[in-house]
């Protein structure tokens, strides 16, 4: 019995011990802000852009810059269009569409070193115009 | 009277075919305009025509809207900074006859940078447009070595401000990419012929050599013009009149 009485307690203490672990190490990192600017929807469902709009960008690019095909649903351009942010223009920056997320994530990117992380000037009054702007905070560890 | 499915079918692609062969001249310019889905095709191959009699001595309006177009900007080193295109002046020693005209990357059908590229980021697009896939640039620079007409260049620097539709970074190599966005959007002209246009000079003409009926073929099978080092035999889509 008293065996048993140990086994219970030492599981529970372990479980709540890496619950705490996983809280701090949620707050020791800025939580992501991912805030939508412009449109109705993504080109696909949200769990798939997470997931995997990185596929889709590189997919993209070698049919954009090789081929000359410029369609606009998978571009890097169009994710900027819609994605940058109404105060500073740019999807980077501390609350940045594409550099909030990969700061949480620690994943490096290094697109913007050559791409223009805003959207073209002719469209900056279009994406300054008053629109839906919803707020969707990610909450720590969802994926 | 009801329609069948299959007649619906065989009337809309009747009316499809009249609609597209009734018109003759509807039908290029159907395929100029491409789709943006559409994948650039060998059927053209874009090219300029420069007749240096009209390029004035002294004018860069071509050079000015290059870089503007396509964001080129420099660190005020003219060693080190990106030319997509500049003015070029020759002199007959002999006579002193000076002339002056733009050199840009000349979008040859067999071109050398292509050839030496160990990663394949120096490429050909099936609408010969020579381009470099800066994704796969190690920035090694042989293609600068091998091109006879220093038309590329290294970027030493990081870069900022780039325009969306030409994206520029460090530890790449870049050139003239003939406009490549303006094309595929169907603009029928690249920033250079445009400022020469603008100008008044009229020196610059861009179009499709493929295309027998287009100005660009029209004027190089009327008059004698020519290749840059066409001793290479590399076949530039960029010829030059009046040298």
């Amino acid at each position: 019995m008293m065996r048993f009485v140990v086994a219970v307690l030492t599981v529970v203490l372990t479980a709540a011990g890496l619950a705490d672990a996983g809280e701090k190490r949620a707050r020791r990192v800025a939580v992501p802000v991912v805030k939508i600017e412009k449109g109705e929807a993504c080109v696909a469902p949200t769990e798939e852009m997470r997931r995997d709009h990185m596929k889709m960008l590189l997919h993209q690019r070698d049919q954009t810059v090789q081929r000359g095909v410029r369609e606009s649903r998978f571009s890097l351009k169009g994710c900027v269009d819609c994605h940058a942010s109404r105060d500073t223009g740019s999807v980077l920056g501390k609350d940045g569409f594409c550099s909030s997320c990969h700061t949480y994530a620690a994943v490096s990117m290094d697109c913007f070193s050559c791409h223009s992380s805003s959207p073209e000037k002719e469209a900056m009054p279009k994406a300054a115009a008053p629109g839906r702007g919803q707020q969707d905070t990610l909450k720590a560890g969802a994926r | 009277m009801s329609i069948s499915r299959r007649q619906l079918l065989g009337l809309t692609a009747a009316a499809a075919a009249g609609a597209a062969i009734a018109p003759g001249l509807r039908l290029i310019e159907l395929v100029q305009a491409r789709s943006p889905e559409e994948a650039a095709s060998r059927l053209h191959r874009w090219g300029l025509l420069i007749d240096v009699n009209r390029c004035a001595d002294g004018c860069t309006a071509c050079v000015d809207a290059c870089f503007v177009e396509n964001g080129v900007t420099g660190h005020g080193r003219p060693a080190t900074d990106a030319q997509w295109i500049r003015k070029l002046t020759v002199n007959d020693q002999y006579t002193g006859f000076s002339q002056s005209f733009p050199m840009m990357c000349q979008h040859c059908a067999e071109p050398p940078c292509v050839d030496v590229c160990p990663t394949g980021a120096s490429f050909k697009r099936a609408d010969g447009i020579v381009l470099v896939d800066k994704h796969t640039c190690i920035g090694c620079r042989y293609c600068m070595m091998a091109c006879p007409y220093k038309a590329r260049s290294f970027i030493h620097e990081d870069v900022t401000g780039q325009k969306p539709h030409a994206p520029r970074g460090k530890g790449t190599v870049e050139s003239c990419t003939l406009c490549v966005h303006k094309v595929d959007r169907g603009d029928g002209i690249t920033a250079c012929a445009e400022a020469c246009q603008r100008a008044g000079h009229e020196a610059i003409l861009f179009g499709d050599l493929n295309d027998p009926g287009s100005e660009i073929a029209k004027r190089l099978r009327s008059a004698p013009s020519r290749q840059i080092r066409a001793d290479l035999g590399l076949n530039t889509g960029v010829r030059y009149q009046g040298i």
